[in-house]
């Protein structure tokens, strides 16, 4: 699977897919989470949610103009706002997520 | 009627105390209440614990002896970290530590089988505890209808405790709860007896494994993705057709508070008027008829009129809650929300006070952020509640011309009212703005929303909640607002001259609006406003009866007469100061009471009376100098 997309990281794809959080997913597209960069009990809260390190995401529906957005993990669906999604970081999935 | 069977009664009673108790605990979305419905039916209660604004069920459950037990049904959660006020209640009820309530003798862990991995993660902190617990795998149906599957049983054997799969919602396998609750009444059901290793509980990834290997074992198989849900997501979160749904909905509840509601209102208001009558005729003539005719029969009639309108609206919020919508709703409305520091949830309860505000302050539970979930309760009384109706609708007849400006549909007196309806809104907004800049700031929380999946709402989970509102609704009409209606029918018939009642300027009430007058002159009140004024404190619209009693007019907002006279006696200055104060105002004793109820004290009714009351008072003498002086 080819990974291209826009970013500020330049022409380096492969560099800045490994620099990319949550937000930046497109609608369908899936990733394995990397790191939690939030205060430690959000990150706790967030972890029980299933958004733990290693498990995969899935980005979903939004609301309307985009925010809140839907993600799937561990079985659910759970809705973030961008300010949260964008202090998750992810990479990509190198198996396709079933 | 022939075969008689000892059908088991339920009773609670003093012993209530005495009896055993369980507990259920569960994550949010696990069909926790579904099944303590299941269990208590109508044999139950809310409560709030002391001191936290955390609200809890009671209820006793009878099994097929006839024993009863008491089962408390504690706040959803997914761990039992103290992070929140609903995990602090849950940790401290099951430790033991919480006033007033004795530790649990049993436990039910209710998980939703459909997604075990991550409830399953509960399951080490319950067993952890030491106390009887039952793992109840909820959502059977569902889990079998996507293809998943679990064995129970070597769920059981591992984890050393009874596991039953059910589904709460049609009740399949809900017997099995009912016989470990029977050993549990008979103190017979087993301790955790350990085979497998706890994970080290504070450890989340390590739980989280643990919880695959211990799934993994009971052959679980995570069932397929919902597919319907994904369908209707598709459509109800679309970006053209999901908004245009979203307004069709609110238009929906809105058309149905205001046009719906309104047969059933007013038979409900014949049906008032008509017994009155009969009693009216029952009884001889006596102080004491005219007290429970003048007084409590049209004081309690006026609110308990608004009933169906409450009802209808529970109606609707239950279908939306149950059947999944209204996390959607939630999701669609938070970004215009978070512009006044709000968040999507706050969203059905701000709907919900345009009918009244206080089931919208009940309905402000959804919202698990506390501060948010205070200053929604502290901005609801602004929205324009239909209490505050028969008040406009009186000063617009009286006051402003129908003159026609768009049109013959949309006239002057419609204008107001809807400049009325903005007016209100709009001091909701900035004081949200306002509170949440300032006193209730919240640091960084994320807004967290789960979507659960899409289900059929059941007529006896609607039901239930019916009933549960209709009772504290009544309750309150049943004390605060009879005793207002007594006092103020009384204090408007003393003091007794020659046995007669005075003239209502020189009774009590009459005293006491004269007394506050010199405070309401500036605004462009009389004395007889000042009395509207105070009695209107138990319920906005009591004050169109009184007016209508000290001007000698029928009391009623369609009331030429009582129109006629308030256009003599009242200036133009004065009548637009009135609506002001009516749309500011906290002139609602249910409101201050429920606020009390919800928020565990004194403090944030004290703080929102006096707000409400000193914009009010401000606006109003502001909109009365204005015009005294332009116009």
């Amino acid at each position: 699977m080819q990974l291209s997309f826009k970013s500020a990281a330049g022409p380096d794809g492969h560099l800045a897919a490994s620099k990319r959080h949550l937000a930046e997913l497109r609608p369908g597209e899936t990733a394995v989470l990397e790191a939690l960069d939030l205060p430690d009990d959000i990150a706790r809260r967030l972890m029980e949610l299933g958004f733990l390190p290693g498990h995969s995401i899935t980005r979903s529906h939004s609301a309307p103009g985009g925010d809140p957005r839907v993600f799937r993990v561990d079985g659910s669906e759970i809705a973030l706002r961008r300010e949260t999604a964008c202090r998750l970081w992810v990479k990509p999935a190198l198996i396709a997520a079933d | 009627m022939s075969d008689c069977h000892s059908a088991p009664v339920a009773t609670l009673s003093a012993e209530e105390k005495s009896l055993i108790t369980v507990a259920l605990v569960g994550p949010p979305n696990s069909g926790k209440s579904t099944l303590f419905n299941r269990l208590t039916g109508m044999r139950q209660k809310v409560a709030n614990f002391p001191g936290v604004t955390v609200e809890h069920h009671t209820g006793s459950a009878v099994l097929d002896d006839g024993r009863s037990l008491l089962l408390v049904d504690l706040p959803g959660v997914y761990s039992l970290e103290p992070r929140s006020e609903d995990e602090q209640v849950t940790r401290d009820v099951l430790a033991g530590t919480m006033p007033g309530v004795a530790r649990p003798d049993a436990i039910l862990l209710i998980l939703d089988c459909t997604n075990l991995g991550r409830h399953l993660v509960l399951a080490a902190p319950i067993l952890h505890l030491g106390i009887p617990t039952m793992i109840v795998l909820n959502m059977a149906d569902d889990l079998r209808s996507r293809g998943g599957k679990v064995d129970p049983f070597a769920l059981a054997a591992q984890l050393g405790a009874p596991v039953a799969l059910i589904s709460a919602y049609t009740g399949e396998g809900v017997e099995r709860v009912s016989e470990f609750l029977g050993s549990a009444a008979s103190g017979t059901a087993r301790r955790w007896q350990p085979i497998v290793q706890l994970p080290v509980l504070n450890n989340i990834p390590s739980c989280r494994a643990w919880a695959t290997n211990v799934g993994g074992r009971a052959s679980y198989h995570a069932p397929a993705p919902p597919i319907w849900t994904r369908r209707l997501d598709s459509v109800f979160l679309h970006p053209v057709l999901g908004p245009v749904i979203f307004a069709l909905v609110v238009l929906g509840v809105f058309q149905t508070i205001f046009s719906g509601a309104r047969p059933l209102m007013d038979g409900l208001q014949t049906l008032i008027t008509i017994s009155g009558g009969w009693v009216t005729q029952l009884l001889p003539p006596s102080p004491f008829r005219d007290l429970l005719i003048q007084g409590v029969w049209t004081g309690v009639g006026s609110v308990v009129v608004f009933l169906p309108q409450i009802l209808l609206l529970f109606l609707f919020i239950g279908i939306l809650e149950d059947s999944g919508y209204l996390a959607r709703a939630a999701l669609i409305a938070d970004r215009t929300m978070s512009r006044f520091g709000l968040q999507g949830k706050s969203f059905i309860p701000l709907l919900s006070a345009y009918a009244c505000a206080v089931p919208a302050i009940m309905a402000t539970r959804t919202i698990e952020n506390k501060r948010d979930r205070i200053a929604t309760i502290l901005i609801a009384p602004f929205m324009t509640c239909s209490a505050r109706l028969p008040v406009y609708t009186l000063i617009i007849a009286a006051f402003i011309p129908d003159k026609p400006i768009l049109g013959p549909l949309f006239g002057a007196q419609a204008a107001a009212m809807l400049g009325l309806y903005v007016v209100g809104f709009l001091a909701a907004l900035m004081t949200a703005r306002v509170l949440k800049s300032t006193i209730l700031k919240s640091g960084y929380t994320p807004f967290l929303l789960e979507m659960p999946p899409y289900r059929w709402p059941t007529v006896r989970s609607l039901g239930l909640r019916l009933v549960d509102r209709a009772r504290i609704f009544l309750r309150r009409a049943g004390t605060v607002i009879l005793a207002v209606s007594v006092i103020l029918w009384i204090f408007a018939h003393l003091p007794l001259r020659n046995g007669q009642a005075p003239e209502i300027a020189n009774s009590l009430v009459g005293t006491v609006g004269r007394t506050i007058e010199p405070l309401i002159r500036p605004l462009g009140f009389n004395w007889k406003i000042g009395v509207g004024l105070i009695s209107s404190l138990a319920a906005r619209e009591v004050i169109v009866g009184t007016l209508g009693t000290i001007y000698g007019m029928e009391g009623d907002a369609r009331s030429t007469g009582l129109q006629a006279a308030l256009h003599q006696d009242l200036t133009i200055g004065g009548a637009f100061a009135l609506l002001i104060f009516f749309a500011f105002a906290m002139q609602c004793m249910s409101t201050v009471a429920v606020v009390r109820r919800e928020t565990g004290g004194w403090k944030w009714p004290i703080i929102q009376f006096t707000y409400m009351s000193t914009l009010a008072y401000v606006c109003a003498l502001f909109v009365n100098q204005f015009v005294m002086r332009v116009l």
